[in-house]
């Protein structure tokens, strides 16, 4: 592509004066991802997320050996080698193997306790800040009792009554998550509920469900995307921690806190065996930090639109 | 007439994503001991000509002019702590909103008291007759309880007259006001006018008067510059407007509604891109 | 003839403090109406009041013969719309001009929004080329202009305008204030208009009321405004004030 045509594509895109819906909505989107791109730390955390996603889909072409099978008999404990580059564990199966894969069950968790704790934080706050009133009062006091209880512990309790296990971990962070996303969203509808815009759109008949819906929630969304992907790293932690207390993940699936918990009887003489899947979960927590941060920037409404 | 404040080719100079901008594109006037008004629509420049003359403009833009001097110092020439010891003690500032320039957590009387003393070696209770004899002059009527107020408890006007109070109680030679009385009501306007007013013409302030407000500010000042796009488009005696010669003065003057004038449609302002030039 | 807008003993109290104290007013229809006064005088608040958005504590309101309760349907938007003082303040931020103009549309069930969309940018003289830009891609005027064309979409019968050019420079204001005319004159539509400015009223408005501190002071035409036959102080100080300083040493 000539420079004059990516010059031209970018007047298009930045045009003050879009010809259709579409050239409006990507020209946002362009601002928004100059702006992003801007900082550098952001980008480098969107491509730790990449990369994490890429190994997750390509796992079986990447992953040298099985995660679960190992060589009892003659690969136990081995340190990081040409053979196996993270070294093997008590059940001699191959580290990196084992953390290619558990970026899977890295991924599942995240995005599952981000499509379900969101909405639910979303529509509680909003509901609750437009509303005002009994409805306010009521849905905050249910949010202010989860968000008394200390998270992992709230965490415990729930994997304790549905029993360990993946699915129900990832249900119990997310029924522990969403406290703070209800009260940002809440904040959030507060400051623009009074606001002219929104009583113009009052004043067209709008019914407080198609305002709440349409002209609320997408204000609210990109503070509360920024708090999720900020809050990646934490639930990413919880999730390890509880596999690291075996009420995670169950053997032999190869998720990362469950990796450390076994790891730790050999902490000190095979320092590999916790180390690794540590150090997986340290750079993706730091990823999601990165690009947490990056998108406040691209996209805090604060900030300004111009 | 003394020359209190001589501005040459004033430019100020904006960086943006678009390249730079020039808000200010070489404003020359000078001001002796009397009242001089700049007039322009939003994006003429008039603030920021105010602003550059104080030294509050934001760090990232860039300043020049051929000659800028107050009272024979070097204005561009100064360090930030000479321009600080001019800037209160001098030179004084009033802004439209009261409620962004007064300290929201310190009573009136505490801010004009602080403001005195560090400009003047005081005693507590002398500063302290001082300010409350500065609240009357301003007009407030009971000086003793609006001394202990904090500026939320007053209302736009008191705050406006309290604001002037703290400005003028260092004694300044200049003053400088943005807007001062556009967040007020037209009755409540004219009472801080009238304040202004007499102030200057008392203590022998030169006033630079800045308002979109072109019959206000004819009716207050001696000489009226009106500004377009970041230039002088014309500059005019005050009593001299109704024989403005820019169309631009002239437009802005007719586009108005006038109670006794029934104009259907109102004549409108027909840009012309050679006025900018 | 039944009254365009009728508001007979209006209070309107927030939290104890009591806004509006027992106002009373006649719109005929098709007329230009004007209320004046300083802030905290009310007279925002009694066309809040009328459009639902201000709590009101006793009194009546009808519009077109037609009592109002305490909640307005549907039926009534299409009626009765308003514009905002506030030009920056009163488009969504994140809204195109289109998606602005589509919303009303479709809460009405509209089908033809495409022609309609197109027309009320045309009348309101803004053009195609406005029609996917953003609030933020717009001046103060332009924005305004969006307002009115948002307002007058579902076809209304009587428009509220809130001080609806105090933000904008003089030069703009007179061509928003020239356009609001049009439409008036076109749409034959019923106007109640507030602003601080005596001059604006006179010469928006046929008949205005002076209002202060939540009361009617009085009632007066335009033409008594112009020829200074004003009976009450309060007013009479608003004249001088508008006529800008007068020097007294």
């Amino acid at each position: 592509m000539s420079a004059g045509a990516v010059q031209s594509r970018r007047d298009w895109l930045l045009s003050e004066r879009p010809a259709s819906r579409v050239q409006a909505r990507l020209g946002r989107a362009y601002v928004a991802w100059r702006r992003f791109t801007a900082n550098r730390l952001a980008f480098v955390g969107l491509l730790i997320i990449l990369a994490l996603v890429v190994v997750a889909a390509l796992a079986d072409v990447l992953a040298p050996y099985s995660p679960t099978i190992g060589d009892l008999k003659n690969a136990r404990l081995m340190a990081p080698g040409a053979a196996h580059w993270f070294g093997t564990d008590d059940l001699g199966r191959d580290i990196y193997s084992r953390i290619v894969y558990g970026s899977r069950w890295t991924l599942y968790v995240v995005i599952l306790v981000a499509i379900i704790a969101a909405p639910i934080g979303l529509l509680v706050g909003t509901v609750a800040g437009y509303a005002g009133g009994w409805t306010d009062a009521i849905l905050m006091r249910i949010t202010d009792i989860f968000l008394a209880f200390p998270k992992l512990v709230l965490a415990l309790a729930f994997v304790a009554a549905l029993g360990p296990g993946i699915e129900n971990a990832v249900i119990a962070i997310a029924i522990t998550s969403w406290p703070p996303y209800a009260r940002i969203a809440r904040a959030e509808t507060l400051t623009v509920r009074n606001s002219d815009y929104i009583k113009a759109v009052q004043l067209m008949g709008a019914s407080p469900f198609r305002i709440v819906l349409r002209h609320i929630m997408p204000l609210c969304i990109s503070s509360l995307i920024i708090r999720v992907t900020l809050d990646m790293a934490g639930i990413i932690l919880t999730a390890a921690g509880l596999g690291f207390l075996g009420l995670g993940a169950q053997p032999p699936l190869p998720e990362w806190g469950a990796m450390i918990a076994s790891g730790r009887r050999f902490i000190l003489d095979q320092w590999w065996v916790a180390g690794a899947p540590g150090a997986a979960i340290l750079i993706v927590s730091l990823g999601f930090n990165l690009l947490g941060d990056g998108l406040r920037d691209a996209l805090d409404p604060r900030s300004g639109d111009q | 007439m003394s020359t209190l404040l001589d501005v040459q080719d004033l430019r100020v100079t904006f960086p943006t994503r678009i390249g730079l901008v020039e808000a200010v594109r070489g404003v020359s006037f000078s001001l002796g001991r009397e009242r001089l008004g700049i007039v322009g629509e939003s994006g003429s420049g008039k603030s920021q000509t105010g602003r550059a003359i104080m030294g509050l403009t934001p760090p990232q833009a860039r300043i020049s002019a051929t000659k800028l001097t107050f009272d024979g110092i070097d204005l561009l020439a100064a360090s930030p702590r000479e321009r600080r010891a001019l800037r209160g003690n001098r030179i004084a500032m009033i802004l439209q909103d009261p409620k962004y320039s007064l300290d929201p957590v310190m009573s009136i009387g505490r801010q004009i008291v602080e403001t005195l003393r560090t400009h003047e070696k005081v005693s507590k209770a002398q500063a302290r007759e001082r300010a409350l004899a500065m609240l009357e002059a301003v007009q407030i009527r009971d000086p003793k309880r609006v001394f202990d107020l904090h500026p939320h408890e007053v209302s736009g006007g008191m705050g406006q007259r309290a604001m002037i109070a703290m400005m003028l109680i260092a004694g300044p030679e200049m003053m400088i006001a943005d807007e001062p009385t556009s967040a007020l009501d037209v009755t409540v306007q004219l009472e801080v006018l009238g304040i202004l007013d007499r102030l200057v013409s008392q203590r022998g302030m030169g006033l630079i008067f800045i308002s979109h407000d072109l019959r206000l500010v004819s009716s207050f000042c001696d000489r009226v510059l009106v500004m377009y796009a970041g230039k002088v488009v014309e500059q005019l005696k005050a009593s001299e407007l109704s024989q403005a010669q820019h169309p631009y003065t002239r437009g802005l003057l007719n586009c108005m509604p006038r109670i006794d004038a029934d104009r259907h449609p109102l004549p409108v302002l027909d840009r012309k891109p050679e006025w900018a030039a | 003839m039944t009254s365009a807008i009728s508001v007979d003993r209006l209070e309107v109290i927030f939290d104890r403090f009591r806004a509006l104290k027992g106002v009373s007013l006649d719109v005929e229809p098709g007329e230009s109406f004007g209320l004046v006064g300083e802030s905290g005088s009310g007279k925002s608040t009694l066309l809040r009041a009328i459009v639902g958005l201000a709590p009101v504590a006793s009194g009546s309101i009808a519009v077109n013969g037609k009592t109002l309760g305490p909640r307005r349907d549907k039926a009534f938007y299409r009626e009765v719309q308003m514009v905002f003082q506030d030009p920056y303040g009163s488009l969504h931020p994140r809204q195109t001009v289109d998606r602005l103009l589509q919303e009303p549309l479709a809460i009405h069930g509209f089908a033809d929004s495409e022609k309609r969309i197109e027309r009320a940018l045309d009348e309101v003289g803004l053009g195609k080329g406005f029609r996917f830009r953003y609030a933020h891609q717009l001046s103060g005027g332009q924005r305004q202009r969006v307002a009115i064309a948002r307002a007058l979409i579902l076809e209304p019968s009587i428009l509220l305008l809130d001080e609806p050019t105090s933000a904008l420079d003089a030069s703009v204001q007179a061509e928003v204030l020239n356009l609001l005319e049009e439409v008036r004159r076109r749409r034959k539509l019923t106007f109640l208009m507030v602003s601080h400015d005596l001059a604006i009223i006179t010469h928006m408005c046929g008949r205005l009321m002076v209002m202060q501190g939540g009361e009617a002071v009085e009632n007066l035409a335009a033409n008594d405004l112009v020829e200074r036959r004003v009976t009450k102080d309060y007013t009479r100080n608003l004249l001088k004030a508008s006529e800008g300083f007068v020097r007294t040493t």
